[in-house]
């Protein structure tokens, strides 16, 4: 049916508020913590956001008229209080699935999260998850390996990963930084990392570093009889000379790369994880930038969202916090992004902060890697939250070895090895953490020593962004 | 004391993988990982191969996986007879996991020299 233009500023609501529309499989679905200005209505200030983040504008347009916009609009279906939080509401809207280009990550957060943030209706908005229909998925590539390949190629099973960041993280010459990878390789580590911040400073080049590497992981290989990696981080100025460094890494012969997504963009993390899939190199993905996009329990996007769109831009695996460590994250919440990470289903639980059911259809999964202030005593406990599908990253708690970098990792690895056999011999591990590494330490000096470097050592500090419950 | 006599050697090992930082299970503890093993359902498979060729993504097969097998002693004995038929070999037993197509669990249970 034909409709009339009429000129003016109508309000939200009386478009964008539907709460009788029941979604479709098809649609995109939002769930957003609203925290409007004082005095607009809910109604009002969720049917803002799902105008603003979707085809609407601050006034009526003639061109509207030129399409059918019901079928293009993204419709507020449902509004609910926030346990705990007389001030917000959680706004669920749904989102047509045409309003997105297929395959792109970078799209759906450039309408989603876009100017509606900066929206002067609403005091703070954030963006708590999405559903992400599976018509959408099957558009998108994912993890150019995943997990069960990566095991494959690495020949790693039965137990979690291990690794380490290599240290100091700047200031160490290509051939100094080779030697710290050696040692730890050589000491049990399967892999080892770039810290972030290395990319081709003038203490030591990309290329003079990717050399010295790939020596180091090659001895280390031939000396222990084990497969190693090391992440070497291609994170660059352009996208020319990013893809230059992922050539020159699979040139040398190694088996895994790295790259920044958020500081680097899903654009140029989505190239590179086609890239992976193409030449056959595994993507380990860090998440610089993250805690200022989601640490705010009142605006932002919560890292469960960050988490999806990783999995869909593609990476093999993906820094999760370590719930034990320096860094924030709470266990439940954790337990939640990490099940988007992994698994083929996750049902809705909001317990775990999962606002929708979410069907991955059969898209690889991601390792979660658990990296930051952790040491020996923390092993069962990130067993027991991490599980196998996961890589164990210990840098200070690796280099702080009173005997050096390669008697850390083998501490690390005794340990790690310990609580695994104890796990499936039945033994509950974080109860019996004191026995169970004791026990180990007694065929294993190194062990013994970490544990008594790091006895005294936590991170005992409130979670700020915690899950909503009532108080 | 001076610093030197504190510090320790960490001479490099060749390990073989998962459980290559433990000394040997005693028969008890391999009992622990089979029942393991059974209890995830994943099929018991025992491989091996000659030390030289450890670092090979395919060790032979010892027979078939041991699909749907529950009884733990059948692993043991067949676990042992592959040592007796190729005393010189690893031999690695497998947790198979259909599902996912990868192994849930593996370790050497016997190193060869």
């Amino acid at each position: 049916m034909s409709k009339k233009y009429d000129a003016g500023v109508k309000e939200y609501r009386d478009t964008y508020w539907t709460p009788d529309y029941v979604p479709l499989d098809t649609d995109l679905l939002a769930c957003f913590k609203c925290t409007g200005q004082e005095g607009v209505p809910k109604e009002e200030v969720a049917a803002a956001v799902a105008a603003e983040s979707s085809t609407g504008t601050w006034s009526t347009v003639w061109s509207e008229l030129l399409t059918d916009l019901d079928f293009y609009k993204g419709r507020c279906y449902r509004i609910e209080d926030v346990p705990g939080d007389k001030e917000s509401f959680y706004a669920f809207i749904a989102y047509p699935l045409d309003l997105f280009e297929e395959g792109s990550v970078t799209n759906v957060l450039t309408s989603l999260v876009g100017n509606v943030f900066g929206f002067k209706a609403l005091r703070h908005l954030r963006l708590e998850d999405i559903r992400f229909p599976l018509a959408f998925i099957k558009t998108c590539m994912g993890p150019p390996n995943g997990i069960q390949v990566e095991r494959d190629r690495m020949n790693k099973y039965g137990r979690p990963l291990l690794g380490c960041t290599i240290k100091p993280k700047l200031g160490l010459s290509g051939k100094n930084y080779g030697r710290v990878v050696y040692e730890c390789l050589r000491g049990g580590l399967d892999f080892t990392k770039d810290d972030e911040n290395i990319n081709s400073q003038p203490f030591q080049r990309w290329q003079n570093r990717f050399e010295f590497v790939a020596e180091a992981v090659q001895s280390a290989q031939a000396e222990t009889g084990e497969k190693k990696g090391h992440y070497l981080n291609c994170t660059a100025a352009t996208p020319e000379e990013m893809y230059e460094r992922a050539e020159f890494a699979k040139e040398l012969g190694q088996p895994i790369i790295m790259h920044d997504y958020i500081t680097g963009g899903f654009t140029a993390n989505t190239g590179l994880a086609k890239w992976c899939r193409k030449n056959g190199m595994l993507l380990h993905i860090h998440r610089a930038m993250h805690a200022v996009i989601d640490r705010h329990p009142k605006h932002g996007i919560h890292f469960r969202v960050l988490a999806k769109c990783l999995r869909l831009s593609g990476g093999d695996q993906l820094h999760t916090g370590t719930v034990v460590g320096k860094l924030e994250g709470d266990r439940q919440t954790t337990l939640g992004y990490i099940d988007q990470l992994r698994e083929s289903f996750v049902p809705e639980d909001r317990t775990r902060g999962n606002f929708f059911d979410q069907d991955w259809g059969s898209m690889p999964g991601v390792f979660a890697v658990a990296s930051g202030g952790i040491h020996v005593w923390h092993m069962p406990a990130l067993v027991a939250i991490f599980g196998d599908d996961s890589v164990l990253q210990f840098g200070g708690g690796t280099h702080g070895h009173p005997w050096g970098s390669a008697a850390g990792a083998a501490a690390n690895r005794v340990a790690l090895e310990a609580c695994v056999k104890a796990r499936n011999a039945g033994r509950e591990i974080e109860k019996e953490s004191r026995e169970i590494l004791t026990e180990a330490a007694k065929h294993s000096p190194e062990l013994a020593i970490a544990l008594e470097t790091w006895k005294e050592i936590k991170f005992e500090f409130d979670t700020v962004d915690k899950l909503d419950v009532a108080v | 004391m001076p610093f030197q006599s504190t510090v320790g050697d960490y001479q490099t090992v060749a390990t073989l993988e998962t459980f290559g930082f433990l000394p040997p299970f005693t028969q008890d503890e391999i009992y622990d990982q089979i029942a393991y093993i059974i209890a995830q359902g994943w099929s018991p498979l025992i491989e091996h191969v000659h030390p030289s060729r450890s670092m090979a993504t395919y060790w032979s097969y010892w027979k078939l996986p041991f699909f749907g097998e529950k009884d733990l002693g059948v692993i043991v004995s067949e676990l042992e007879a592959c040592h007796r038929a190729y005393p010189d070999h690893h031999v690695r037993l497998v947790g198979y996991d259909a599902y996912t197509q990868s192994q849930g669990s593996c370790f050497v249970v016997f190193e060869g020299r």
